[in-house]
């Protein structure tokens, strides 16, 4: 089978930690500067679409009829809209939509995901068939062409736009949990707790689950990324976030009419979709690097 | 070999049944009555009926599942509820598009993938390296249709070297056609270049550590001719799974590119239909390019079982 690669995620932090769980994937991530860019550039979008009705200077939903699209002021340092908005006040508040979809599809994921992944490679059999099966076929679609069928289906808006990335996503955490599953299952250690009589839930959750948690993690990471482009995409479309919420999809579509006249209404919410993914990127590349045990 | 290529056939079997049953149930839960929707302004309740009947739209779910698992075993695939144009025809008309679009962006992901990625491997650590990663991060953080808004900008509205949109076809001229299709192919083989880049730097990296290389150079060959004779060759087989693998990220990509720079592809097809309500072209785009999908990935393993005895015989 070729469907569907896996990612060149670490076996687990399956050694023994030198202080903690946590600290020395800690410290190991903390000596890789572009992680910890990433890390940081994370944490300044998630407090600008925290504090967005305090930062920005306009009310982002409030037309300007005598300000219709000017070019980048001391006023309007990104320029207005076509209706006179504030594009900086926009931008800053269209964080909110590509975060929450970012985090929520990718929960949404890992929460179908996970599970069927965990329940597919312990009991094996036509039970992991069918997943695998029903997985494949997920697979086969093309990401966008799904989602935009689902949100089709569902109706477009924010929420749906994310139940469709979150289902579009959902194979990778399957394939990813039955692998970590069927290579952990494997260990002597579990067999040992097997044969002392540990329940399946007693495994799963003492050993397989923790030995499975640290690849996930890192896919979750970089899935986020891969979320917050689709989620743009699909407001892009007009299928995600519904006009006048801003969202950076949503202002790239209009502003795409706009190139010739108001070109400033296309650079920055594409910036900020470019920095806000190749943050999560850069993250998940480090939480990687910092998190494989082979690797020092 | 043949055992695996029958076992590796029949796999796609349940997978082809599941994309069917999830075509379906995704298009009957659209909202709004299609019946309704296609009747338009006039609401005749005759012209109504008419299509009710004409699309068994009154019948059970099971039986319009069954009635359309029937047209398809015939190669039928409906009609547009807009147009009444044959929906295998719509597609017919539009797939070459993006196929054209979809090839010149693979050219154009391997003319960049190929030398950044052998030559970031064969300088590992240096100044290249770390160069060429960045580029491949770009490329994959990137939003495809942002780019292509942005190219608009600097090379059609700012220099005025090539149109903003459209699409002439290669049979009205080559050079009209390709003038059209350079940036979208462009914009579309980034992302792509970004994902083949990474894949190929980091098989060629085990593939340089390998002995037949170090025999190579101990035979006193050139380091050129090691690296692309016998190093570069070698690491491109996993490369080419890859790009198997990476042709529903390229409809995804092309579904967006169509739609910035306006050509009237496959793509576009999907996204005016799902405007429309038009179930029946949907439904034959997602399902087509699903079968695509699974097929070609077939085939692949099937290549790859020809190609290397190993696979054939596990």
């Amino acid at each position: 089978m070729t469907v569907g690669a896996l990612p060149a995620t670490g076996s687990g932090a399956g050694e023994a930690p030198a202080r903690g769980p946590l600290g020395r994937p800690l410290r190991r991530l903390l000596r890789r500067p572009p992680a910890v860019i990433g890390a940081l550039v994370v944490a300044v979008f998630v407090a600008v679409a925290a504090l967005a009705p305090w930062l920005a200077p306009f009310d982002p939903a409030r037309p300007d009829f005598l300000a219709v699209r000017q070019p980048p002021s001391a006023e309007h340092p990104f320029g207005t809209d076509e209706i006179g908005r504030d594009v900086l006040s926009r931008t800053l508040y269209g964080a909110r939509a590509s975060l929450v979809a970012g985090v929520i599809s990718v929960a949404i994921a890992v929460g179908v995901g996970v599970p069927l992944g965990l329940l597919s490679g312990y009991y094996r059999g036509a039970l992991d068939e069918l997943i695998m099966r029903l997985t494949d076929a997920v697979l086969s679609f093309p990401f966008l062409i799904l989602a935009i069928a689902l949100a089709a289906a569902l109706g477009p808006s924010l929420t749906n736009a994310m139940i469709a990335i979150g289902i579009a996503t959902t194979p990778t955490f399957v394939r990813l949990t039955r692998a970590q599953v069927l290579a952990v299952g494997a260990e002597d250690y579990v067999q040992a707790a097997r044969a002392l009589g540990a329940s399946d839930a007693r495994v799963i959750a003492r050993h397989v689950f923790p030995n499975s948690f640290a690849p996930l993690l890192v896919q979750a990471t970089l899935t986020i990324a891969q979320a917050v482009i689709a989620e743009s995409a699909l407001s892009f479309l007009g299928l995600g976030v519904q006009p006048p919420t801003p969202s950076w999809g949503g202002m790239l579509n209009t502003a795409k009419n706009f190139l010739v006249q108001a070109p400033w209404m296309a650079v920055f919410p594409g910036l900020s979709i470019f920095l806000t993914v190749l943050a999560f990127n850069l993250f998940g590349d480090g939480l990687r690097d910092a998190l494989d045990p082979r690797d020092e | 070999m043949l055992p695996f290529v029958g076992r590796r056939a029949l796999t796609a079997i349940p997978t082809l049944f599941i994309v069917t049953l999830m075509v379906f149930a995704i298009q009957r839960s659209l909202p709004g009555d299609p019946a309704l929707i296609l009747a338009g302004e006039q609401r005749d309740p005759e012209v109504i009926a008419f299509i009710r009947q004409r699309y068994r739209l009154d019948d059970p779910i099971p039986v319009q599942y069954v009635a359309w698992l029937g047209q398809l075993a015939r190669g039928d695939l409906g009609r547009s509820l807009r147009t009444n144009e044959r929906v295998l025809d719509l597609i017919a008309a539009k797939l070459p598009v993006t196929v054209e679009l979809a090839v010149l962006s693979m050219l154009v992901a391997v003319a960049i993938a190929l030398p950044v990625g052998v030559l970031a491997a064969v300088k590992r650590g240096t100044a290249v390296d770390y160069g060429g990663t960045a580029l491949a991060l770009t490329g994959i953080s990137v939003p495809n249709f942002w780019l292509g808004i942005m190219l608009i900008l600097l090379v059609s509205v700012r220099l005025g070297w090539l149109p903003a949109s459209g699409y002439v076809p290669l049979s009205e001229g080559v050079w009209e056609n390709l003038k059209r299709m350079i940036m979208p192919a462009f914009v579309l083989g980034t992302g792509l270049a970004a994902v083949l880049m990474r894949q190929l730097r980091s098989s060629m990296l085990g593939v340089l550590r390998q002995d037949f290389v170090r025999t190579a150079r101990a035979k006193g060959l050139r380091g050129a001719v090691v690296v692309v004779r016998h190093a570069a060759r070698n690491a491109l087989i996993p490369v080419v799974t890859i790009l198997g693998l990476q042709l529903g990220a390229l409809l995804s990509g092309a579904v967006l590119t169509e739609q910035v720079f306006t050509i009237p592809g496959f793509g576009k097809l999907v996204v005016d239909a799902v405007f429309n309500r038009d179930y029946a072209v949907v439904q034959g785009v997602v399902l087509i390019t699903a079968t695509g999908y699974i097929l070609i990935n077939l085939l692949v393993d099937v290549a790859y079982a020809v190609l290397d005895p190993r696979i054939g015989a596990r």
